[in-house]
């Protein structure tokens, strides 16, 4: 899989995703200055975590005037893989590429700690590896991660099974107390209407080796990998 | 010369915080009377703050050398060999009077300050910890600066992607008035590629390149060098405002330009801004250096030279290319849309010489600025209270009445209780790196490429410092080195951050002059060397001083991360066994404090070479595989230990059924005194009897003290066949009580 990071002013968890793509999963991966129109040659991209200019204005508002953005979004119409982590996802929200909002976590804290992420459609390519209703522990870490949309949008997206996960106990409920940042109906990820951009707040690439403490976060990748090879099959055939 | 420069009165020297005969030196070194922009230059490179001038004949008595050491004191940062050519860069620095006067900015500008001492010297930045000291936190603005520092550190370390993997607070209400905000940073860095700031080649030209220079700031250093008092807060323009995201592009910045083969040398602009990295660049090299301020990038119109150099605006560089390296200089900078200018060139004259306009305004000799500075050696003696402090009669002092209440006061207590409030507000596993999060005796980051990892932590028990500096200064030395042994790495480094109160007062002196040998004395013994550091003085508010507080920041090498060790219990039916020994050290304990009400008696007993043997005991059993978890027990001793190891793990909870021999002891000394060199661990029970043999051959005393088991904390007192049960706790309880009770406190108030 020839992955392409993109980097954007202040992100910072671009070496992270690089790290995994390449070290722990053997895949290749470009980093992608945001100042570059054309993403030619790559199978997916990934818009990774940090703080894309500051946060200034609002989180993701600025980045999605840069030029690697408009590439994104022809990148995205033809069907190839977009996935935003963190402030990938509140850029994907701003650039209108998802529907929705961020707003500041509940608590108006930054928050830092593992979540627990129910899969609630193991039928997308960011999640074919997992079962559905399959419970992933992902660490979060973000001020800005309590997702708000219109409740008409919001139907559209539970009736077409586009909330991809939500935050839930250890057990795999979904309640009120197991969301950490007031997410509305505890969405922690969702994709586009194809299934082929998906943003995420929980941060997979933080927990793909044993010496962290937790390898869940492989699936995500994995899931990418398999839907790749899979599409590579059925171009042959 | 400047025309309209003002005349130098008497008024305008002491507002520069210079006394007379410093003025005097001033005019014996120029040979005339200085002018206004040069007056401000002397005061701020003279300030205590930036010349050290009390503590520079007492610091020099600290190891500094060792086979590993890189880099030691009088750089950006210190550095030490960790092999496979690569180097841990680190220094730790304090933010203490701009803190207090905003927590915020004052916070977050220290983490800024911090993180651009690391990465000018061509590390890039994996890991911070922060020693925080505040006041009880019933009252409201300990309250209010608490949560403004945490934010700053929160704002500042998570926008620059650098984890904030440990770190410690304690409250007091000796710092209610003069909180303490040190920051440590570790970087890395190829043993071969490290930056000095250093302006050699004359004719090299001089690159400015960061933020834009503004009117904050200004006296930041000689603000740093005085004493509070209620006006203080009228002091709150010197406060700098931070800018995390110019500092990212900074540091991208720096690193392109470093990969590239066109730096001679680099130094960041902290305390006292353009001219202190001027002069001490010019100074190292022995060169001079020629500035024009008038293409110096700027905030605003209408600003003096005074201003230009004194400014401490934050986020901004000074450089030496490479001559003829200009352009790619500044096409690097501009990528990362950072401004810049070439500001001058290097001289052969030593003299460094700032233009405006055409006209020279200021022209002095950069060695006499960096280095010439006056030096005291300033009179010390102990305070009269001194025998009052460590004075502590143990018969009129009941022992403990109820084991069950006290164990649960002091779970709740804020400097025991466990900070999740605060460490989940910071990014802690950005990078990838975290193998132990905050929480633990050291935070365990790994270095990628390698098989190895690097352990940290910051300590200071102030109360055994006040108690007794020199005892106390070496019990933090012992202390850090404990915990990072407990995570098996071998401690190789230290950096200080040495907080006090006013040195021109004889007790706070002696004060410091003790911790210092009480630091070079525990160094030596442990041959850990002293790279980098920090001092901060006048940390008192109306007359009042902080307890000593000589902070410290020690690093530790993880050979094999498979060989890592956590201080949580891991398996039900693992034995506990307890490695050293305990003796009758309640004086400055936290039980003192938390259920008598009292800071008094001598600090605990510590010998340096019983520590050593432990260090090297708990080395070796980790390194053979026979342990399951360490922990080092420290305030609230071996039951706030245990309880410890039962609770703080990150996937479950244990309890555990502990029988403690009393000996001669009283029951509270067994149960919470923190006696020195004592190492709580778990193992298998069939690897008993290897570790038993191991600390036999090491010389350390130890004991089967009980069992991982069950679901309550069961702790019984005595000898053998004559035990009391003195602690019955569901864990679930001593759970809600440790990790909820800072939350609580917070969120109610």
């Amino acid at each position: 899989m020839n992955v392409g990071v993109l980097v954007f002013p202040g992100s910072n968890c671009d070496h992270d995703c690089a790290h995994v793509l390449k070290d722990v999963l053997g895949q290749n991966a470009t980093m992608v200055w945001h100042k570059e129109s054309s993403l030619a040659g790559l199978d997916a991209v990934i818009l990774p975590g940090g703080f894309s200019y500051g946060d200034y204005l609002r989180t993701g508002a600025i980045a999605r005037f840069s030029p690697v953005m408009q590439a994104v979004k022809q990148f995205a119409a033809e069907g190839k893989l977009v996935l935003g982590i963190c402030n990938g996802f509140q850029i994907l929200l701003e650039a209108g590429l998802l529907p929705g909002a961020m707003l500041r976590n509940k608590s108006l804290h930054f928050i830092c700690r593992e979540t627990y992420v129910k899969v609630e459609n193991a039928a997308t390519p960011f999640t074919n590896a997992c079962k559905p209703g399959q419970v992933l522990k992902i660490p979060i870490a973000h001020a800005d991660g309590n997702y708000y949309t219109d409740p008409v949008t919001l139907a559209g997206l539970q009736a077409n099974a586009q909330v991809t996960f939500r935050y839930c106990t250890v057990e795999g409920t979904v309640t009120p107390g197991s969301c950490p940042n007031g997410s509305l109906d505890n969405i922690a990820g969702l994709c586009n209407a194809e299934g082929n951009v998906l943003g995420m707040m929980p941060h997979p690439e933080r927990c793909t080796e044993t010496m962290l403490g937790n390898e869940d976060g492989r699936l995500i990748f994995q899931s990418m990998i398999a839907s790749l090879e899979h599409k590579q099959v059925a171009e042959v055939r | 010369m400047q025309a309209s420069t003002p005349p130098i009165t008497k008024e305008l020297i002491a507002q520069h915080n210079l006394t007379s005969e410093e003025y005097q030196k001033i005019i014996d070194i120029l040979g005339r009377e200085p002018n206004l922009t040069e007056l401000g230059m002397f005061s701020v490179m003279w300030s205590e703050h930036c010349s050290y001038k009390s503590s520079r004949v007492h610091l020099k008595k600290l190891p500094t050398t060792g086979p590993r050491v890189v880099q030691g004191p009088g750089e950006n940062a210190g550095a030490i060999d960790i092999g496979d050519g690569l180097c841990v860069v680190f220094k730790m620095e304090s933010h203490n009077h701009p803190s207090f006067i905003e927590p915020y900015q004052g916070a977050a500008t220290g983490v800024g300050g911090i993180l651009r001492d690391i990465f000018t010297m061509g590390a890039r930045p994996i890991a911070l910890l922060d020693s925080l000291r505040f006041g009880e936190l019933h009252s409201p603005k300990t309250r209010h600066l608490m949560k403004g520092v945490v934010s700053g550190i929160a704002g500042y370390g998570n926008c620059m992607g650098v984890p904030t993997v440990g770190g410690e607070i304690v409250f007091n209400d000796i710092y209610a008035l003069n909180p303490l905000v040190n920051v440590f940073c570790l970087g890395l860095a190829h043993k071969d590629k490290i930056f000095r700031g250093t302006a050699a080649g004359v004719g090299n030209p001089v690159i400015y390149f960061g933020s834009k220079t503004g009117r904050d700031g200004i006296h930041g250093a000689t603000m740093a060098s005085d004493s509070f008092d209620d006006q203080s807060e009228q002091k709150r323009p010197t406060v700098q405002v931070g800018d995390p995201f110019t500092e990212k592009l900074l540091l991208e910045a720096c690193l392109e330009l470093m990969e590239r083969d066109l730096l001679v040398g680099i130094q960041d602009m902290g305390a006292a801004g353009l001219t202190s990295s001027s002069c001490e660049m010019a100074s190292r090299a022995g060169n001079g250096m020629e500035l024009d301020l008038t293409v110096v990038p700027r905030r605003e119109p209408g600003m003096t030279p005074y201003e230009i150099m004194l400014s401490e605006s934050q986020e901004r560089m000074l450089m030496v290319a490479k001559a003829g390296k200009e352009e790619d200089c500044i096409a690097i900078c501009r990528k990362w849309d950072v401004d810049v200018a070439v500001v001058g060139t290097v001289t052969a004259d030593g003299i460094l010489r700032v233009k405006d306009q055409g006209k020279v305004v200021a022209e002095i000799p950069a060695k006499s600025l960096a280095d010439d500075g006056p030096r005291y050696e300033r009179h010390y003696q102990p305070p009269a209270y001194q025998d009052m402090l460590t004075n502590l009669n143990y018969d009129a002092l009941p022992d403990v009445k109820d084991a069950n209440v006290a164990l649960l006061a002091l779970l709740e207590s804020p400097t025991i209780a466990s900070k999740r409030w605060v460490y989940e507000q910071y990014d802690h596993m950005v990078r990838t790196n975290t193998m132990v999060r905050p929480g633990s005796d050291a935070a365990v980051v790994r270095i990628k490429g390698t098989k190895k990892a690097v352990a940290m932590t910051v300590d200071c028990n102030s109360r055994y410092c006040l108690l007794n500096p020199y005892e106390g200064a070496r019990l933090a030395v012992a202390e850090a080195a404990r915990n990072l042994v407990c995570s098996g790495a071998v401690p190789i480094g230290l950096t200080d951050c040495l907080n006090f109160g006013n040195p021109e007062r004889p007790e706070i002196m002696w004060q410091f002059v003790m911790a210092i040998e009480g630091m070079k004395d525990a160094c030596e013994h442990f041959q850990i060397p002293i790279v980098s550091g920090n001092v901060s003085f006048y940390n008192e508010t109306n007359g009042l001083s902080i307890y000593p507080t000589p902070m410290l920041g020690m690093v530790g090498l993880i050979d094999d991360v498979e060989r890592s060790m956590t201080q949580w219990f891991k398996q039900e039916g693992d034995e506990i066994l307890l490695l050293g020994s305990s003796r009758e050290d309640l004086g400055g304990s936290e039980y003192l404090k938390v259920v008598h009400a009292r800071e008094q008696g001598s600090p605990p007993y510590l010998s340096l070479t019983a520590e050593k043997a432990l260090h090297d005991c708990v080395l070796s059993l980790i390194q053979n595989g026979f342990l399951r978890s360490a922990h080092d027990c420290s305030e609230g001793g071996v039951v706030v230990a245990l309880t410890e190891s039962c609770i703080s793990g990150p996937e479950r909870t244990f309890g555990a059924v502990v029988r403690l021999n009393r000996g001669r002891l009283r029951k509270d000394a067994v149960l919470f005194g923190e006696s020195q060199s004592r190492v709580l661990v778990s193992a298998k029970p069939v690897d008993r009897q290897a570790i038993l043999s191991e600390a036999r051959r090491f010389g350390v005393p130890v004991e089967v003290v009980g069992a991982v088991s069950g679901e309550r904390l069961v702790v019984s007192v005595g000898e053998e066949g004559l035990m009391e049960q003195v602690i019955d706790q569901p864990v679930a309880t001593l759970y809600d009580r440790w990790a909820f009770s800072l939350e609580r406190t917070l969120n109610h108030s």
